[in-house]
């Protein structure tokens, strides 16, 4: 049963587009991810979904509730983690989850109970009486995990929720989600740009340019791109990114990192291109597609946070300046 | 509980523990209206003198002042409570209040209750100072003043909440203290008395609602006094103060409310 369906979503500021018309359903239980670089929609497109922007054009329903018509009956049925903080720092750990509580109407034995619960799930029973501001970037994080499900929400949304953490953190964190929806079967949306990230969702989304460019499994995904992929080291790369191309007729992909091709058996391309060109390859390695690829073939561009071009910088500027959003 | 009266005990309860829990925030505003009526209220005392006041009418001008301190210390601290706003968005807790399914009108009221608690326990402490400056007040006045005085309250941590849910950047901040704060305090009557001023002021001083606070205040401190005296201390009714006040408190909820629950 689908607890999501979102149609035909648009959302535009003045004369820019961030949202250009997506529809998808989200399954219960499922863990759903929307993958894109900064500025692609992701934020945009979750801030319409839990009702904090009105969208411009298109419906969304949660859990049955119309998203711009009920929007206090879709705030009690989903929990958020936001990208950036949302904890009172001047509060304790125990304070911020009861404040939320209250907020949300559980009563005081209640909240008592399930402060224990999430305290216990994500490793801070001992720091609940200390005041936010003295923890850690990933206590914060789990700390806000944590919030986001003491009222049992259906749909818990998380958006870049390891954004900035160390990787031991990151994978504390996974461990907790899946847990999650284990023994809750609470659906999870998440927004991410880490690959290794994505794939851990039963299926993802890629977006760009404020529109769906794909959405299936991460096995699919992969699949879908077929073959293997060669990265090269060469002595000149923008002289043999041409030569190989016109040569062999295919696809050849500069970046900081050398050269990035994909081709249908690499076993019996390599030994061709080493002989072709001889003594002008470093390095050359051989390797199954990843999301990153599946990526890179669907928008042209890496998906990495350094990758982003100007045009997306001043999106983001743009955005940035509007606060209130 | 209903989602309202939930949302607006949580808010109000959250002030109060951050305020208590800010040691420096306290001294602060307990120290900066001391200042002004010890030391610039002295100073101009022995600078000036108190012109005006008819012999024998025993009110010094840092008596006469004294209202006027408690109301700008109400006027300070209920406009940065709802200012704060600003702080909540910037640091990202305003996210947290925003999507809880409570109504935004109740988490704007939580605030504003609030922000008037911290600045009555403020004026309350300016209230036990009172007999170092020889003004002697009853119980019966205290709970009076308190209650004007929470009034006026209620209204500008509403102004407060109204400006910043209308201000997105903290850009924008020291405009707003030069250009309405701080000529809202000046105009108000608190550090001079409403004769022989020039007639541009006189008309800026009637516009200026906290004028009718500090008259109010100033009538209840001083109902004692000569009525000759009272005549020259005060300029309206203490019904009209109050209605103003009121008024202008019901006006200030209703566009603070609006205006919170306008922002996205």
């Amino acid at each position: 049963m689908a607890v999501i369906v979102v149609q035909d979503l648009v959302k535009r500021f003045n004369d820019l587009v961030a949202v250009a018309g997506v529809t998808f359903n989200v399954e219960e239980g499922e863990i759903f991810g929307f993958l894109g670089p900064n500025g692609a929609g992701k934020s945009t497109t979750i801030k319409m979904l839990c009702t904090l922007l009105k969208p411009t054009s298109g419906r969304v329903t949660l859990a049955g509730f119309d998203v711009a018509r009920q929007p206090d009956a879709v705030r009690r049925a989903i929990g958020l983690v936001f990208q950036d903080n949302s904890l009172d720092d001047r509060l304790t750990a125990e304070e911020n989850l009861r404040f939320h509580g209250l907020l949300y109407g559980l009563s005081r034995s209640t909240i008592k109970e399930r402060m224990d619960e999430v305290l216990a799930m994500v490793d801070l029973a001992g720091r609940r009486r200390d005041i936010v501001r003295t923890f850690s970037g990933g206590m914060r994080r789990r700390l806000e995990i944590a919030r986001g499900f003491l009222h049992h929400p259906k749909v818990l949304f998380l958006d870049e929720p390891t954004v900035g953490l160390d990787p031991q953190t990151r994978s504390a964190i996974w461990q907790h989600i899946h847990r999650l929806r284990r023994e809750k079967n609470i659906t999870i949306f998440m927004t991410t740009h880490y690959m290794d990230e994505a794939e851990n969702c039963d299926r993802i989304a890629i977006i760009d340019h404020g529109r769906i460019q794909a959405l299936d499994t991460p096995d699919n995904l992969k699949r879908r791109l077929g073959g293997d992929v060669v990265t090269m080291m060469t002595v000149d790369d923008s002289r043999l990114q041409q030569e190989i191309a016109a040569r062999y007729g295919i696809k050849v992909i500069k970046d900081e990192e050398g050269l990035r091709l994909q081709v249908d058996d690499g076993a019996t391309f390599i030994p061709r291109v080493a002989a072709d060109f001889r003594g002008q390859i470093n390095s050359i390695h051989l390797r199954r597609p990843t999301l990153d690829d599946v990526f890179l073939s669907l928008t042209g561009r890496a998906i990495r946070e350094d990758k982003v071009s100007s045009a997306e910088l001043m999106r983001l500027n743009r955005r940035h300046g509007r606060r209130r959003h | 509980m209903q989602p309202a009266l939930r949302a607006i005990y949580t808010i109000w309860y959250r002030e109060f523990i951050r305020f208590i829990r800010e040691r420096s925030r306290i001294i602060g505003m307990i120290g900066q209206p001391l200042l002004y009526l010890l030391i610039v209220g002295q100073g101009i005392a022995a600078a000036m003198g108190f012109r005006g006041v008819p012999a024998g009418v025993p009110v010094n001008y840092v008596q006469f002042m004294y209202p006027g301190i408690l109301g700008m210390s109400v006027l300070f601290t209920s406009i940065f409570s709802g200012v704060s706003i600003i702080w909540d968005r910037e640091f990202g807790f305003l996210k947290e209040v925003l999507v809880a399914p409570v109504p935004r009108w109740a988490t704007a009221l939580g605030k504003a209750l609030g922000g008037s608690t911290v600045a009555l326990i403020q004026a309350a402490i300016m209230l036990l100072l009172a007999p170092l400056i020889k003004v002697s007040l009853t119980p019966v006045t205290i709970l009076q003043l308190l209650g004007i005085l929470f009034l006026i309250s209620l209204g500008l941590t509403f102004l407060g909440i109204a400006i910043a849910s209308r201000m997105t950047t903290m850009e924008g901040f020291q405009m707003f203290m030069n250009f309405l704060v701080m000529p809202l305090f000046f105009l108000s009557g608190a550090m001079f008395p409403m004769t022989n001023l020039p007639g541009w002021m006189s008309v800026l001083m009637k516009l200026d609602p906290l004028t009718y606070g500090v008259d109010a205040l100033r009538r209840l401190v001083y109902s004692g006094t000569d009525p000759r005296a009272l005549q020259y201390l005060v300029h309206y009714s203490l019904e009209f103060d109050l209605a103003v006040i009121t008024g202008l408190a019901l006006l200030l909820g209703i566009l603070g409310s609006w205006s919170f629950s306008r922002q996205e």
